[in-house]
């Protein structure tokens, strides 16, 4: 395997890795804001046990999510260090951005709202969740500002150093090898480069996914508790709260998704169609529901609906969407391939430009079948609470749901990894989009051996890892919350709110 | 009105964050370096708590501090990160290690469990100072680069004497500083004990940062030649040593806080004479200066670098502000209750 395989391995391995985390971390400190919020709001103790209870499981992921995302921060300059160089002037301000931001205010107030129930008062404690909050929002916000510029590069120009002065370059300037040591991206715009075409859709895309995740994990334990007849009260509140944020999160999400796919038809055609297995542009361009592709024959196999994804992707069954073998389109290929002057030399140069199809259409399949399916859960789930029905145990179509409630936990999970594979497979082969080649990022002097010891070496810890923490999650679950003992410890001052509300009831 | 040169301003504030790293996490790390040293699963628990609340912030400030390099010195972070590729990925599971250790060691109460915790805690926090001074202490001395600014050594070059010499004195310092973190965090009896080590820590780290200094002097010629033209510097570990010798004293006199402060002061010393002696070279090259990275020829566009201290001067002070309200809530002694570590 080349050391650009190898190094996009490990990125892909270590991120995926890390990315079990954050969504949990975002979901859940929602999910704390709300059960703290209603606690202070109604004095109820069930809600100050609950807020209790979710914050160590919350403690438990953001651990790992922290250990895991020190790599990341470091990954571009030990493996792509030539992307490094590239983008730096631009992608860095993102990155350290996200640091000032979002990760001290994160990691700060995390320091109380874990330690601090009996050191400050019940609103500073809930204003520490707040930031917590706030600040796993932010970090979402910078990261996938970072992402999207290389999806979407914009308010940049490239400039040359000749005889150590810039010189800059025109637009759609064609990096060659001979560029890396002297071409650079510099900033023009930061406001232009933070808001680049595709920032605002896809961070609304990865924030949902979040929150869904941290709902349903929720949904998922209470629902459990629920089964096992354990732990009733805590555990009807506390699925209340998930199932009404995984909801709302899952029913926007179905908006989000189709406002990115949007996106895509645009800004990156040649990820929507490698999503699609479209190769062909034909009107009523049909969508294929599930399936795969057949790289050789360039179709995609599967039940279609005819004309859908010409109306997904323009509001009309009829327009037709770009497919594959015009993608990318002649001018931009002849700028690069002079030599490819017939059609057919076209067409043969084109098929490198193409990321891997029937990856890109699987992984993004997953994520709308399983997007789909969390959908109809909520539907379902939805209604059986408005008749009431939800926490009726002996009712056998209960069980079945709340069986489904306890395993949906995987869903927003599996559709998160799908969702982030699709997207960077999709990317491919650029890093940066039609700007700079994947393989053109790595690192020089990073060799393949070095890069198998430290995957071994990560392969070995995340392992251990994983491990540990379903061990730990699955203990916590059986432990359960506390109960009555709990509010024993609970200081002076927290006591008082329930005795205050009491009294205006 | 003359403006500031940016690259300066960068300089200075990529190491301020180094330094604050250093300052923060070196007490964790400390006091993960000196777990083994005790036995009782008490006292164990009670250095974990002592850095419970704040060791993910501490943390934060090395990822900060590898965002800044990234953003004002791209070429800086590109050469260092992929020329020590395989020390750098040592340290950064060390750290996993050591901050996962943390948060599980104390979930179950089997002896084994927390046995392998305390050993991986430990070992995470000995190998990442370590490694954090054979860094350091490769930068010093210089590594060779190509004319395109590439890491032209090798893994094992990068593990010589002098460097080592370094992290020695790196996990020296940390445990020094962890030990009068936990002198100010205990009472008691384990209070005692720390007191305990703390001359002798500071008797190792002296005599070791003593032989590192002359070691600078006889392997890095250039230190010697630039200290020579910049003699202040020499001014400036002077009273680095003279703060040290501080540290006894207000230890003697139950004043720990003080004594952590004198510690801090002292890092933020050292870290101070580097940057004066070091200034204006990002990554020096060796044997090739020629080849040298600069805060000119690495930085980012004074655009960028402008853009960069807007944000810094809107959010440093706001985090500065933040992180001391926090350390004054958990001020204090360090109790155990149901649900710490």
């Amino acid at each position: 395997m080349t050391a650009e395989l190898l190094a996009r391995f490990q990125f892909a391995f270590t991120a995926a890795v890390h990315y079990l985390y954050p969504p949990l971390s975002i979901g859940l400190g929602i999910v704390l804001v709300i059960m703290e919020g209603l606690w202070l709001k109604t004095g109820n103790p069930v809600f100050h046990n609950m807020a209790r209870y979710w914050t160590r499981v919350f403690a438990l992921t953001f651990a790992i999510g922290v250990a895991t995302g020190i790599v990341m921060e470091f990954e571009f300059g030990t493996n792509w260090s030539t992307y490094s160089r590239f983008v730096g002037d631009i992608f860095g301000s993102a990155l350290a951005a996200e640091g000032i931001f979002a990760f001290f205010l994160e990691s700060g107030f995390l320091a109380i709202l874990l330690f601090g129930w009996n050191k400050v008062g019940p609103r500073l404690h809930f204003f520490s969740t707040c930031m917590v909050a706030v600040g796993a929002h932010f970090s979402a916000v910078w990261i996938v500002v970072a992402n999207s510029w290389m999806q979407t590069p914009a308010g940049y120009h490239l400039e040359k150093m000749v005889d150590g002065k810039p010189v800059i370059l025109p637009p759609g300037h064609v990096v060659t090898p001979s560029d890396l040591s002297t071409v650079r991206a510099v900033v023009d715009d930061f406001w232009a480069m933070v808001f680049n075409p595709s920032s605002i859709d896809r961070l609304t895309h990865v924030v949902l996914g979040a929150w869904m995740a941290g709902a349903f994990l929720v949904v998922s334990i209470s629902a459990y508790y629920l089964l096992r007849n354990r732990h009733l009260d805590f555990a009807k509140a506390s699925l209340k709260v998930g199932l009404a944020v995984g909801a709302v999160a899952t029913l926007l999400q179905m908006v989000s998704g189709d406002f990115t796919a949007k996106g895509l038809v645009k800004n990156q055609p040649e990820k929507l169609a490698a999503m699609e297995g479209v190769y062909r542009t034909e009107e009523a361009t049909p969508m294929t529901l599930f399936g795969y592709v057949d790289a050789q024959s360039e179709t995609a196999v599967g039940p279609k609906i005819p004309g859908l994804l010409s109306f997904l992707a323009h509001g009309s069954f009829t327009k037709p969407v770009v497919g594959l073998r015009d993608l990318p389109p002649d001018e931009f290929l002849k700028a690069r391939h002079p030599e490819a002057t017939t059609p057919e030399a076209l067409a043969l140069v084109r098929k490198a430009y193409w990321p891997n199809v029937p990856a890109v259409f699987q992984f993004y399949h997953i994520m709308i079948i399983v997007g789909v399916a969390m959908f109809a859960l909520v539907v379902v789930s939805v209604f059986f609470w408005w008749r009431g029905w939800l926490f009726d145990t002996n009712r056998p179509l209960t069980r079945w749901l709340l069986v489904a409630l306890v395993l949906s936990v995987l869903g927003p999970q599996i559709a998160n990894q799908a969702g982030w594979f699709g997207a960077e497979m999709g990317r491919q082969p650029w890093i940066v989009y039609q700007m700079l080649l994947t393989s053109q990022g790595v690192s020089k002097v990073v060799t393949s051996q070095q890069i198998v010891a430290s995957l071994v070496l990560f392969g070995l810890v995340y392992a251990l890892l994983f491990v540990m923490f379903i061990f730990l999650l699955t203990r916590k679950i059986q432990h359960g919350p506390d109960g009555e003992e709990e509010s024993e410890e609970m200081p002076e001052s927290w006591k008082a709110i329930i005795t205050k509300t009491n009294q205006r009831a | 009105m003359n403006l500031p040169d940016l690259n300066i301003v960068w300089f200075v504030l990529v190491g301020v964050l180094f330094t604050g790293y250093a300052m923060l996490d070196g007490f964790d790390l400390g006091v993960g370096i000196l777990q083994l040293f005790v036995k009782k699963d008490e006292h164990r628990r009670l250095f974990l708590n002592s850095i419970g609340p704040v060791w993910d912030g501490n943390e934060v400030w090395l990822v900060t501090a590898g965002g800044a390099l990234f953003a004002a010195f791209p070429d800086a972070y590109a050469t260092v990160f992929s020329g020590f590729y395989l020390a750098f990925m040592l340290l950064l599971c060390s750290l996993i290690f050591r901050a996962v250790a943390i948060e599980f060691r104390s979930k179950e109460d089997w002896g084994w469990w927390r046995q392998f915790w305390d050993v991986a805690f430990s070992l995470g926090s000995f190998v990442s100072a370590l490694l954090i001074g054979v860094a350091m202490g490769n930068i010093v001395r210089g590594i060779p680069l190509d004319p395109d600014h590439e890491f032209a050594g090798t893994f094992l070059g990068l593990l010589n004497p002098y460097s080592l010499m370094m992290g020695v004195t790196v996990v020296l310092l940390f445990a020094m500083h962890g030990a009068i973190y936990l002198a100010m965090k205990t009472d008691g009896e384990l209070h005692d004990i720390i007191s305990g080590w703390i001359p002798s820590l500071i008797g190792f780290f002296l005599a070791s940062f003593f032989l590192f200094n002359i070691y600078t002097l006889i392997d890095v010629p250039w230190v010697l030649e630039t200290v020579r033209m910049r003699p202040w510097v020499f001014g400036v570990i002077a009273l680095s040593v003279l703060i040290v010798l501080n540290i006894p004293r207000e230890i003697h006199h139950k004043r720990e806080f003080r004594a952590f402060l004198s510690s801090c002061a002292v890092m933020a010393l050292m870290m101070a004479a580097f940057g004066l002696t070091y200034f204006p070279n990002m990554v020096l090259s060796n044997p090739e200066p020629a080849n040298s990275l600069t805060i000119y020829n690495a930085a980012s566009t004074q655009k960028t670098l402008g853009i960069m201290l807007v944000i810094a001067v809107l959010g440093v002070p706001l985090v500065l502000a933040y992180t001391a309200c926090i350390y004054w809530v958990f001020r204090g002694k360090t109790s155990l209750t149901k649900h710490s570590y």
